[in-house]
């Protein structure tokens, strides 16, 4: 009996405790603490870069040209004379930015599209994963060239062809979710209670797939962030003179037997990013104890 | 297994019109002609340009056209490079990608392969770690930064491997095909991992360990089979990353392939030169799926059964 009662308590309590569980067992892990605080000390960078930056973002110097590190520019200049710091900075915005709002728009698309598919069931989820299967089967690296090539090389698409690439392993995530969790009591219980699929899939449904989703979304970052700099890179990403961490690893590429430091920094900040991206989505997978997502 | 080979070729037909029909229209949608840097051309050169390139016709009847040139295996013409067709360009530029592809992807199944088995033989130590840090560095490192990296150690300052090229030197084969390994055998590894320790702790391993066979038959006769499934299976989707990296790897390496003639004919808006490189690479890219898939059932005895042995 007192076992019993025990363990009810015990479920009990790791019912509500989910989330500081998680914490916790993230806590331990210090490569994933490490990538935690990367990304929220870059992302602090990114949103006060206005104010941080040590020059103006358009300020050259053409008579300087290109310089290695020094007192005045801690990353040395560009051969335009400009601060590789600062160009960095406002780099590092839009290639977070294009991270996020890219992942974002793949999560929201991703997620409803499972959701639907995965609570409707029966025709209507053949049809849609059908979709989802050919979509797969398209090579998407060179449509999204093709995509920037025919429509200009515009940010926003870059957003939107990004986004609409990566949403299907998200949608196969949250579908398998969703399939698993409709056989439960507690959604049963919500069906009899005569609430609305749309409030189902809400309310009940999509809380409790946010494990997988969540370590998806961190793993889907870092590959909407290469997918950016590698445009970039070719020249069919971000257009000058917005600047990307992918642009300035192509002008580094470009001038690195006479001025490594341009290659190098840049490089190591996207590095840096990547990595602290990776060790979280693989550190959130350990602690949320989700299987089978990412790689 | 015919079956699911036949299902699957099936299911790759619609993929491959799809492909052919978005590139089309996305292509015509596009905004400039090909002819429009050219300003003062002579109506009459404009008109028969066009009859030529058959932007004469309604766009329905250029899409029909167009099929039954693709059936006939025909690309159509360069509107860059004039009396060159689409199919010469591809045939140039096709043999030393292949080959670089080839060469990336023995990279990536040996090094990724060795480095996952290896790993996974002592889990959670030194052997674990050291590979799978060596690996994650791997995938976090972009193919068009690693390479200059690559270059500027190797090629500049140690001036051990040439700087660029492609069969011109001995060893300028080096450094591309490695660039462009790189990250999949990173990816490979990490798989080749995962899944040869799910394996491992099955009960047939047990078995095999039972019967006395040595550690090393065990892995060899036993795991691995299973153990690289998820690696095969990965071939397909590795082999379409593999040809976008050869756009960068080309460029940086200044290779004549298939990759670097794409992005120039992306920066020259050679349209028909784009329209076939996309249909002829999303072909391949279908295709070469399709084995991947087909291979990895083969090696799954579970998805043999279901379908029958043939």
């Amino acid at each position: 009996m007192t076992t019993d009662a025990h363990s009810e308590v015990l479920t009990a309590e790791q019912g509500t405790s989910l989330w500081k569980d998680a914490w916790r067992r993230l806590r331990k892990n210090r490569l994933a603490l490490f990538g935690l605080w990367v990304l929220l000390l870059f992302v602090i960078i990114a949103l006060l870069t206005p104010w941080l930056a040590p020059y103006a973002h358009d300020a050259q110097n053409l008579d300087m040209g290109a310089t290695p590190p020094s007192a005045a520019h801690w990353l040395g200049t560009d051969i335009f004379g400009r601060d590789l710091l600062t160009q960095i900075m406002y780099g590092g915005r839009i290639s977070l930015a294009v991270g996020f709002v890219a992942t974002a728009v793949a999560l929201v698309i991703g997620v409803t599209w499972g959701a639907v598919a995965g609570y409707v069931g029966g025709r209507v989820d053949a049809v849609m994963m059908r979709l989802v299967d050919i979509l797969y089967a398209l090579p998407f690296m060179i449509f999204i060239v093709l995509l920037m090539v025919v429509f200009g090389r515009n940010l926003l698409l870059l957003f939107l062809a990004i986004g609409a690439v990566e949403w299907l392993t998200m949608a196969r995530i949250m579908r398998g979710q969703v399939q698993s969790l409709r056989q439960q009591e507690f959604v049963e219980a919500a069906i009899s209670l005569g609430l609305s699929p749309a409030t189902i899939v809400r309310r009940h449904l999509v809380p409790n797939a946010l494990g997988p989703i969540i370590v998806y979304t961190t793993l889907t970052i870092p590959s909407v962030m290469l997918l950016e700099a590698f445009l970039s890179f070719l020249g069919l990403g971000v257009q000058p003179p917005a600047t990307s961490w992918g642009l300035l690893i192509s002008y580094g590429a470009e001038t690195m037997e006479e001025y490594p430091w341009l290659l190098i920094f840049p490089g190591a900040a996207l590095t840096l990013t990547l990595f602290a991206l990776n060790f979280l989505g693989d550190g959130l997978r350990d602690a949320l104890d989700v299987r089978g997502s990412g790689d | 297994m015919w079956r699911f080979i036949g299902g699957r070729l099936l299911q790759a037909i619609p993929v491959i019109l799809a492909v052919i029909t978005v590139t089309f229209f996305l292509v015509r949608v596009a905004p400039g002609g090909p002819f429009d840097s050219e300003k003062a051309v002579i109506p009459e050169v404009k008109a028969a340009l066009e009859a030529q390139y058959r932007l004469d016709l309604p766009l329905g009847q250029q899409y029909l056209a167009y099929l039954r040139d693709l059936a006939a295996g025909e690309l159509g013409p360069s509107f860059k490079y004039p009396g060159r067709s689409v199919n010469e360009l591809i045939a140039a530029g096709l043999p030393a990608t292949a080959e670089l592809g080839a060469y990336a992807l023995l990279v990536a199944v040996l090094l990724g392969g060795l480095a996952g088995v290896i790993a996974s033989l002592k889990p959670n130590s030194a052997q674990d770690y050291i590979p799978m840090s060596v690996a994650m560095i791997g995938i976090c490192m972009p193919t068009f930064l690693l390479g200059p990296l690559l270059v500027l150690v190797f090629g500049i300052h140690l001036e051990w491997l040439p700087v660029s090229g492609w069969g011109d030197i001995p060893g300028d084969k080096l450094l591309p095909s490695l660039t462009l390994g790189a990250a999949y055998a990173a990816y490979i590894a990490r798989l080749g991992r995962a899944g040869m320790l799910e394996v491992m702790s099955q009960d047939y391993i047990r078995t095999a360990r039972a019967k006395g066979l040595p550690e090393w038959q065990v892995v060899t006769r036993h795991a691995l089979r299973g153990g690289l499934i998820p690696v095969v299976a990965f071939l397909g989707p590795a082999f379409a990353g593999l040809l976008a990296g050869s756009f960068v790897v080309e460029t940086i390496f200044q290779i004549p392939g298939l990759g670097r003639f794409y992005v120039q004919a992306a920066f020259n808006r050679d349209y028909t030169m784009i329209l076939g490189t996309t249909v002829f690479l999303s072909t391949l890219i279908v295709l070469f799926n399709l084995l991947s898939d087909i291979l990895a059932a083969w090696l799954n005895p579970r998805l043999r059964a279901q379908y029958g042995e043939a």
